[in-house]
């Protein structure tokens, strides 16, 4: 191994080859791009959450100063932004898919659904154009609450009859509800799963440019599957080939899912470009943001959770009101069936398991993927009837939940909710987090608060998730309309260094790093050596992209089967040149070497010979050193752990002051530890946000009222602690890499911890239950009711 | 339309615009200084911090004009060739970053303050950083590149 290759390797905290431009104002989002004669998009957007179009009078618009063209509804007549994954009701009925026009046609139906764009010279002129539309809205009732939507009234999309869009169950009904009422003690909870808006800092924006001489579109947008989008916009929306629309997607400024979907200002401006013959922008305020964005969570269940006299579970029972907003963005409708109520064994042995989620339509903005994306809110709803059953059944909740968990020696196991658990060791890691979150010494830092007139409490989740999306032959099984597999090229160039195409795509999670430690690693090459291309449809032959914790678990294990073809490959040749044959030849640290001799060429050398092919046996061996692989996995990985939350709580004031916050996650094997804990990081600060700070509210008429960082309370540094985050291992079984894959743990096992520290920090006030987000007030409610 | 000439990054810098045109457009959009990153409309995430006159400030909080005459060090003005400076060399080094959108605001803000109290506490660092927003990183590694780049500062 060359020196320094040590340092470089699987494991190594490599310092992200990424930060050099980013931290020195050289890197490239979409924003930051200028095309020649470029114009700027302005979308008018409606004001009213539910209502007719009666008319929109444009003439205005189009005589106002710097104007180039002003398009409605009427005008683009294109196909509708399409829902990626087919649900199917109890009945055996498809969900209903109403349209999900790009512009409006006829009706709104949310603050924020687009009605026409105006494109001009620039952006104050654009925005000028817009105000000069004059539109007729007939404005009918908006439609918010959940449960009333389902049972009726106003409808939403009047063509299918209904708000509801599935009404969708997995399991027994009736053998659970027969394992229930046999049950010992029966636990009921209900709960919400407050609406999430993703708040990447980089708000949304996009360049679409129409060379009208080779007829090819390119879009410079923010995305986080470039591919995705180009498949979704090229062959279900505007009808193109896939030949002649490029997608990049440059540097992307955070995701967290809210990137993953195809959007209607994207689309637009593609389909306007050609129309005016110039390139467009559009780069969203980040009011529009809140808007637009896709949001997340938004369930209200209800849920009953069967013991026996001994405390083991017996029975789950769960039904869930799933809200989708006023469409179905891309993958909304697999976040609460197929991310959510499979996830809802957790890490313990129920047997019997029924769930049934009603997808409804309201007048708000769709609700789609959000980091986690459903499995949070399985997580959230199991980890709060655990202790609720315990509190319940005078029972400790870490006992009871080490009573039911599933046991280190029986894996693969198979849980009674579709899925099969590869691997694991949940008692480890609740055992190490008790360690590291000193639970021992908890006693007394709760007397020295009490001391101080504070309430201090403990909160613990033992979560898992599933994740590295998906097996494409069980996400098909499911309602999946596409494969989920992802796609690496391993490109040698004539001097040894290396290419690495990826299908994924970077917004902060350094692949360019970690995916050259694994190359550099497997061939014995320098780091330095390996460079990663991603986010270019021109470039990359396909992919997937970055959601699910997949890139590595997916991606990586595409790389690692590419480079694996090219060591195979260079084998021929070095025993080629070596005159030997290609079952001799041994490959270890970077050099090729004749078995048992001292005869050995470099990779380097292997790969000039592979492109300076004088004497190759051409019908044996072809030239060249550029191999790819796709990568389809037998099952989904399943990371897990235990998050411990240490609270202290001013029962006068309701605040709520997050002391220490302990993840120790497994989340397979780990190839950058800096680069992993980073990522546990945010996703806790994510989970605390939503527990204690985070939530979307609309008011009655559907206008959005956090629709601001002055009113939507994002998580600053003070507000939260430096957090103590360790992994413990377990390999995942169906990849060579044995990874499972780090990016959604954090937001997943945290917000139960939260919730359950401050319920346990007032439970001598009587408080039994504190909804999210907690802030000041609902807590200090909780507190005066508890009193009352 | 009005004149503004300033120094920026150390070099004169001069162009015509509009009265209201904000010193964030001015830098992005007429020096094509694009590591100044806009990420709301409400002067909260931080992401356009700058320093003006040697102290940070929101760039979409004041007019170009406002700026005539003043010296602006941007996140582009810090490094000297490939060497980063302190600062910019802890958030590498702590994993300080990740998507990097709102770094150059993080890191621009966090020397003025290293600048103004060198031996801060964690607590101050993270009351300091109250008007910038990460979603990334959940701060904890922001914190660590503070902390580790003031003691390197102080050296």
């Amino acid at each position: 191994m060359p020196d320094g290759a040590q340092e470089t390797g699987i494991g190594a905290s490599v310092r992200r080859f990424e930060d050099q431009r980013l931290l020195t104002g050289n890197g490239t989002y979409v924003d930051d791009i200028n095309r020649p004669g470029q114009t700027y998009a302005h979308i008018l957007r409606s004001p009213h959450a539910h209502a007719r179009i009666v008319s929109i009078d444009t003439s205005a618009a189009l005589a106002s100063p710097g104007v180039v063209a002003v398009f409605t509804g009427e005008d683009m007549q294109v196909g509708g932004l399409p829902c990626g994954w087919q649900i199917h009701s109890q009945d055996g009925s498809p969900m209903h898919e109403p349209p999900h026009p790009v512009l409006a046609q006829g009706k709104v139906r949310h603050v924020g659904d687009q009605v026409a764009v105006v494109i001009a010279e620039s952006v104050h002129e654009a925005r000028a154009g817009a105000e000069l539309i004059g539109v007729d809205y007939d404005v009918l009732p908006a439609v918010m609450d959940l449960k009333a939507a389902a049972a009726g009234g106003t409808l939403l999309h009047e063509e299918i009859g209904t708000n509801v869009c599935y009404d969708w169950g997995l399991g027994d009904e009736a053998a659970v509800d027969a394992a229930l009422a046999a049950s010992a003690h029966v636990t009921e909870i209900d709960i919400t799963n407050n609406r999430l808006i993703p708040n990447a800092i980089e708000p949304r924006a996009a360049i679409a440019e129409y060379n009208g001489s080779t007829r090819e579109y390119t879009l410079y947008t923010t995305t986080q599957n470039p591919h995705v989008i180009r498949l979704l916009m090229g062959a279900f929306v505007l009808s193109l080939p896939e030949h002649k629309l490029r997608v990049i997607a440059p540097d992307v400024g955070g995701g967290f899912g809210s990137k993953i979907f195809l959007y209607a200002e994207e689309t637009i401006i593609t389909w306007a470009s050609a129309r005016i013959g110039r390139p467009i922008k559009w780069t969203a305020e980040r009011s529009e943001s809140f808007m637009t964005d896709a949001h997340g969570r938004d369930h209200v269940t209800h849920a009953r959770l069967g013991l026996d006299a001994d405390g083991r579970f017996t029975a789950l029972k769960v039904e869930t009101h799933a809200n989708m907003g006023a469409y179905l963005s891309t993958f909304a409708t697999s976040v609460p069936t197929y991310l959510y109520a499979t996830l809802l064994a957790g890490v313990y042995t129920t047997p019997i398991i029924f769930a049934n989620t009603r997808a409804v339509f309201t007048s708000t903005v769709v609700v789609d993927a959000y980091r986690g994306a459903g499995r949070p809110e399985a997580t959230y709803l199991l980890e709060r009837i655990v202790n609720k059953a315990a509190r319940e059944t005078g029972r400790d909740p870490v006992q009871l939940r080490r009573q039911n968990m599933i046991q280190p020696d029986a894996f693969p196991y198979a849980t009674p909710v579709a899925l099969t658990y590869d691997s694991g060791n949940y008692q480890a890691t609740l055992d190490s987090a008790e360690r590291l979150a000193d639970v021992a010494g908890f006693a007394a830092r709760k007397a020295a608060s009490e001391a101080a007139g504070r309430k201090r409490g403990l909160g613990y989740s033992t979560y898992i998730e599933a994740c590295g999306i998906a097996p494409s032959a069980v996400a098909g099984q499911l309602g999946a309309r596409a494969g989920l597999f992802e796609s690496a090229e391993v490109r040698v160039h004539p001097t040894g260094s290396v290419t690495v195409f990826t299908g994924t795509h970077s917004h902060g999670q350094g692949h360019e790093t970690t995916f050259a430690q694994l190359v550099s690693d497997q061939l014995g090459i320098p780091i330095e050596s390996v460079e990663i291309s991603h986010g270019d449809t021109g470039n990359v032959q396909f992919g997937m992209g970055t959601y699910g914790s997949r890139s590595l678990a997916v991606g990586g294990e595409a790389i690692v089967r590419a480079t694996n073809k090219v060591i195979e490959k260079a084998r021929k040749i070095a025993a080629h040149i070596l005159e030997a044959s290609a079952e001799d030849i041994e490959f270890a640290d970077g050099s090729f070497t004749v078995a048992g001799t001292d005869r050995s060429m470099a990779f380097g050398e292997v790969a000039l010979a592979a492109y300076v092919p004088h004497n190759f046996p051409h019908d044996t061996l072809e030239p060249g050193l550029d191999e790819s692989a796709f990568f389809d996995p037998a099952n989904f990985t399943f990371p897990g752990g235990t998050h411990i939350c240490e609270v202290e709580v001013d029962p006068e004031t309701g605040v709520v002051e997050v002391k220490n916050f302990t993840a120790v996650d497994d989340v397979g094997r780990v190839i950058n530890p800096m680069i992993v804990a980073g990522q546990v990081h945010g996703g806790v600060a994510q989970g605390i946000g939503q527990a204690l700070l985070e939530g979307c509210v609309f008011d009655s008429e559907g206008q959005l009222l956090t629709g601001s960082y002055m009113d939507y309370t994002m998580p600053r540094a003070d507000n939260l602690p430096s957090f103590t985050v360790a992994t413990e291992t377990t390999l995942c079984a169906h990849n060579t890499l044995g990874v499972k894959g780090v990016g959604e743990v954090g937001a997943i096992g945290s917000p139960p911890a939260v919730i359950n520290a401050v319920v346990n920090a007032l439970s001598d006030l009587g408080v039994t239950d504190v909804s999210m987000p907690a802030t000041s007030q609902t807590v200090w409610r909780a507190i005066q009711d508890a009193r009352a | 339309m009005p004149t503004v000439n300033m120094s920026v990054n150390g070099k004169p810098a001069s162009g015509e615009v509009e009265a209201r045109t904000l010193l964030v457009q001015f830098l992005r959009e007429t020096l094509r200084l694009t590591g100044t990153h806009v990420g709301c409309d409400t002067s909260q995430c931080g992401a356009c911090v700058v320093h003006v006159n040697g102290s940070s400030v929101k760039s979409c909080t004041m007019l170009a004009v406002q700026a005539d005459g003043a010296e602006v060090v941007t996140i582009e003005g810090l490094a000297d060739g490939d060497s980063l400076n302190p600062m910019q060399e802890a958030f590498r080094n702590n994993h300080g970053l990740q998507c990097g959108f709102c770094t150059p605001g993080m890191v621009m803000s966090a020397m003025d303050l290293v600048n103004r109290n060198p031996g801060a506490t964690e607590a101050e660092i993270r009351e300091w950083l109250e008007g910038n927003i990460c979603r990334c990183t959940g701060y904890h590694n922001i914190v660590k590149s503070i902390q580790e780049a003031a003691g390197n500062m102080g050296d």
